[in-house]
C-alpha cells in the first residue's frame, strides 16, 4: 500500500486505540444546525469552534451556561466519544460542525447512522464516525461509561458499565483508516495523481467557461 | 448493460478507478464556491504554495452573509455585522489573489450560487458539479451529478480539479399521474420526504422519474433536487429533455450554435436505459398530493394543508418538535398564526416562484403585524422581475423587496425570525433555530407562503377569497 498513499502530515492527531468516556445524546436527527448554529460561521479560521458547539442548547438566551445540558454536566467532562441518536449530522454541509467536535475534544461519534457530508468531513478531522447496530447501540445509551475505541482492529467495547465487556466491529473504509491511523491528510494523495489529471483532461472537450 | 443516468456520468468521470484499498478519483467538471465555506481551503493552498488548478473551472459569487439591502459602496457591506463583512472582503481578496474571476457586488451576475450557474448556462446535462454547500443537489435538475461537499474537499478541488470519492448507490423516486391544479414542486418534493423520511436517501443518488416528473419545468425540476439532500441524499438527478435543453439554449455559458446541437445529441443519450437497476425504488402518485407544509423541526415532518397533524409515535419522538413549534398532534395546522413570511432561498426563488407569489399577492394586502421579506435568487431575477412589475405588486401588498442572498433561509445576513416568532418560509431547512434563535419555521411553497402572509394564517392559496 505504502508508496500510493498519502505522506504527508497535518496537524491531525493520529487516531489508533483510546479509552475514553461516553456522552450520550440519543437524540434522532441532530442536524448540523444544532452543532453549530449558522451565525457562527462567519469566521474565515478553522480554529476555535469548540466553543460554539451545540450553542444552542448549551448556553441559555444570555449566554450563561445551561446545567442541563448533556455537555454541562460534570461527567461529560474531557470525554471524547459522543453516543448519538440516529442520522447524527444530517442537514448543511458545514464543514464547521466536525471542526467544532474535534475542537471541543471529540475524537469519535457513535450512532446506528451518520449523514453522509458530515461523515465525510469528519474522516478528514481526526473525528471517527462509528456506525453500530441497534442492539450494540441501546446498550452504549443504557448509561455513561467507559469505551475503548481501537481503529486498529475497528472495534469499540465498553470497558465498564452493566454492559461491560460488550464489543462490536465497525465498518471503514481502508484508505480513510490509513489517514486517520498516520494523522494523515488526502490531499497529498490527489496531488501525486497529477499526471493521470492532466492526461484525464487531455482527452476530454475541455473547454468549460465558467 | 443498461445504465443508470447516475452510472453514466460518474463513469465519464473517473480519472482512477477504486480499489479495494483506494477511492476513486473523480474529476470535477465545475466547482461553485461561496464566501461562507471556502476560505480555510485557500489557506491550506497557501500554507502548501499550491495554485488553483483550473480557475476557468471555478464559479465564484458571495451569498450567504451578503447584505441583501443594497451595497453601493464598501461600508454598505457592513450592515452585516463585523464578522460576516470580514468573510466578504476575505473572499474578495481570495478571488483576486487566486486569479479566479468573481461575481461581486458591482456584477448583475451575482446571486445564490445555486439559482446563477443554471442562469449563466455553466450547468448542463452530464456534468459533475460540486461546491461546498449541501443544495449543490439543485444542479442534478439539468440531469448532473452535483452534490455538496466540505471545506477540506473545496480545497482538494480547487488544487486538483478531483475528489476522492465511493460510489454511492441509487434510489429511483418514480412519480406517476399528474400534479393536481395548484399543487407545486414544492408540495411534491416535501410529500416525497415525507415519505422517505430524512435519512432515507442516505448513501443514495436520487432519480426522479415519471410523467409528473417530466410534466415541471426546469425551476419546478430544481426544486425537487434542491431538496434532494433534506431526505438524506448527497445528489438529486433527473434526465435531461427538450425541456432542459431549451432552458440552456442561448445562455451565456453554454455551448452556441453548432456546439449546442452537437451537445444536445451527447446530452439525449444520458437518460436512465430501459432495464437498468436502482438499488431501491420508491413510488409516489403525483394526482394524490395536496399543498404540503412541515410541522415539526426537520422537513420528514410533513402534513397536506387541510389535513390535521398526525397524531404523535408513542415513543415520544415528536415531543420535542411539537414543543418547540407550539403545534399539538391531531389538530389542524391551517389557521395557525403567522408573524413572518419569506419567499426566497435556493430552493424558491427564481422567476417562476415569484411570478407564483404575485398571482396571490396581486390585488390583496399582507396582513396587519405580518412581516414579508421578498428576496430574488439572483440580480438577474430581481431584473426581471422588475422589468415585469412584480415588484410593484409585492410592493404594493406590504412585502420588502431585497436584493439577492440566502438571507432568511438561514440568517447568516442580519435577516432573522425573532424567537418563538413563526414564519411560513418558501426556504429548506425547519430545523430549530435556522432562521434564528428560537424562531420557528413552516416550509411551503411560495403559493402557500403568499396565502398565509394574506390571510395572517397558514392558509391554502387554493381557499383564498377573491
Amino acid at each position: 500500500m505504502r508508496g500510493n498513499l498519502p505522506t504527508e502530515g497535518t496537524d491531525m492527531e493520529p487516531i489508533t486505540v483510546f479509552s475514553s468516556q461516553t456522552v450520550l445524546l440519543p437524540r434522532a436527527d441532530v442536524d448540523t444546525d444544532q452543532i453549530i448554529p449558522a451565525r457562527f460561521l462567519t469566521t474565515t479560521s478553522r480554529e476555535g469552534l469548540g466553543d460554539a458547539l451545540f450553542a444552542d442548547w448549551r448556553y441559555d438566551g444570555d449566554g450563561a451556561s445551561n446545567a442541563k445540558f448533556i455537555l454541562n454536566q460534570p461527567e461529560s467532562k474531557g470525554a471524547q466519544v459522543l453516543v448519538a441518536g440516529r442520522n447524527f449530522g444530517c442537514g448543511s454541509s458545514r464543514e464547521h460542525a466536525p471542526w467544532a467536535l474535534a475542537d471541543y475534544g471529540f475524537r469519535a461519534v457513535i450512532s446506528t447512522e451518520i449523514a453522509d457530508i458530515f461523515r465525510s468531513n469528519s474522516l478528514k478531522n481526526g473525528l471517527l464516525p462509528i456506525v453500530v447496530s441497534a442492539a450494540f447501540h441501546e446498550q452504549l445509551l443504557a448509561e455513561p461509561c467507559v469505551v475503548e475505541v481501537s481503529l486498529e482492529t475497528r472495534t469499540v467495547r465498553l470497558v465498564d458499565g452493566p454492559h461491560a465487556d460488550a464489543s462490536e466491529t465497525f465498518e471503514i473504509d481502508d484508505f480513510s483508516r490509513y489517514c486517520l491511523m498516520r494523522g494523515t491528510d488526502q490531499l497529498g494523495f490527489l496531488l501525486d495523481r497529477v499526471d493521470a489529471i492532466s492526461a484525464f483532461e487531455a482527452q476530454r472537450d475541455d473547454t468549460a467557461p465558467a | 448493460m443498461a445504465k443508470t443516468l447516475f452510472e453514466k456520468v460518474w463513469a465519464s468521470h473517473v480519472v482512477t478507478p477504486e480499489t479495494a484499498e483506494t477511492p476513486t478519483v473523480l474529476y470535477i467538471d465545475l466547482h461553485l464556491i461561496h464566501e461562507v465555506t471556502s476560505p480555510q481551503a485557500f489557506t491550506v493552498l497557501r500554507e502548501r504554495g499550491l495554485p488553483v488548478r483550473r480557475v476557468d473551472r471555478t464559479l465564484a459569487t458571495m451569498d450567504h452573509s451578503t447584505p441583501t439591502t443594497p451595497v453601493r459602496k464598501l461600508a454598505d457591506i457592513d450592515v452585516v455585522g463585523p464578522s460576516a463583512a470580514a468573510q466578504i472582503r476575505q473572499m474578495q481578496k481570495n478571488c483576486a489573489e487566486f486569479g479566479i474571476p468573481l461575481r461581486d457586488f458591482d456584477s448583475d451576475e451575482r446571486g445564490i450560487v445555486h439559482i446563477i450557474g443554471p442562469e449563466l448556462g455553466a450547468t448542463q446535462p452530464g456534468k459533475t458539479i460540486v461546491c461546498g454547500d449541501s443544495h449543490t443537489s439543485t444542479h442534478g435538475a439539468f440531469g448532473a451529478l452535483a452534490f455538496g461537499i466540505g471545506t477540506t474537499e473545496v480545497g482538494h478541488v480547487l488544487a486538483t480539479q478531483c475528489l476522492l470519492q465511493r460510489r454511492p448507490k441509487t434510489m429511483a423516486v418514480e412519480v406517476s399521474g399528474a400534479l393536481p391544479e395548484g399543487v407545486t414542486a414544492k408540495d411534491l418534493i416535501l410529500a416525497i420526504i415525507g415519505r422517505t423520511g430524512v435519512d432515507g436517501g442516505t448513501g443514495h443518488v436520487i432519480e426522479y422519474r415519471g410523467d409528473a416528473v417530466r410534466a415541471l419545468d426546469m425551476a419546478g425540476r430544481m426544486t425537487v433536487c434542491n431538496m434532494s439532500i433534506e431526505a438524506g441524499a448527497r445528489a438529486g438527478m433527473i434526465a435531461p429533455d427538450d425541456t432542459t435543453f431549451e432552458y440552456l439554449a442561448g445562455r451565456k455559458l453554454a455551448p452556441q450554435g453548432a456546439a449546442f446541437d452537437a451537445a444536445v445529441t451527447g446530452w439525449r443519450e444520458l437518460a436512465t436505459d430501459s432495464g437498468a437497476a436502482f438499488d431501491t425504488t420508491v413510488h409516489i402518485d403525483a394526482g394524490a398530493l395536496s399543498p404540503m407544509v412541515t410541522f415539526g423541526t426537520n422537513p420528514g415532518m410533513v402534513v397536506g394543508i387541510n389535513a390535521p397533524l398526525p397524531e404523535a409515535p408513542s415513543d415520544g419522538s415528536w415531543d420535542r418538535a411539537l414543543e418547540y413549534m407550539q403545534l399539538e398532534a391531531g389538530k389542524p395546522i391551517a389557521g395557525t398564526p403567522v408573524d413572518v413570511v419569506f419567499v426566497g432561498s435556493c430552493t424558491n426563488a427564481r422567476l417562476p416562484d415569484l411570478e407564483a407569489t404575485a398571482r396571490v399577492l396581486e390585488g390583496r394586502r399582507v396582513a396587519q403585524g405580518v412581516r414579508m421579506l421578498v428576496v430574488p435568487g439572483s440580480q438577474a431575477v430581481k431584473a426581471e422581475a422588475e422589468a415585469r412589475g412584480l415588484h410593484r405588486i409585492f410592493e404594493a401588498a406590504g412585502a420588502e423587496w431585497r436584493e439577492s442572498g440566502c438571507s432568511m433561509c438561514l440568517g447568516m445576513n442580519g435577516d432573522t425570525v425573532a424567537a418563538g416568532k413563526l414564519a411560513v418560509s418558501t426556504s429548506n431547512r425547519n430545523f430549530e433555530g435556522r432562521q434564528g434563535v428560537g424562531a420557528r419555521t413552516v416550509l411551503a411553497s411560495p403559493a402557500t407562503a403568499a396565502a398565509s402572509a394574506v390571510a395572517g394564517r397558514i392558509a391554502d392559496a387554493r381557499q383564498l377569497a377573491h
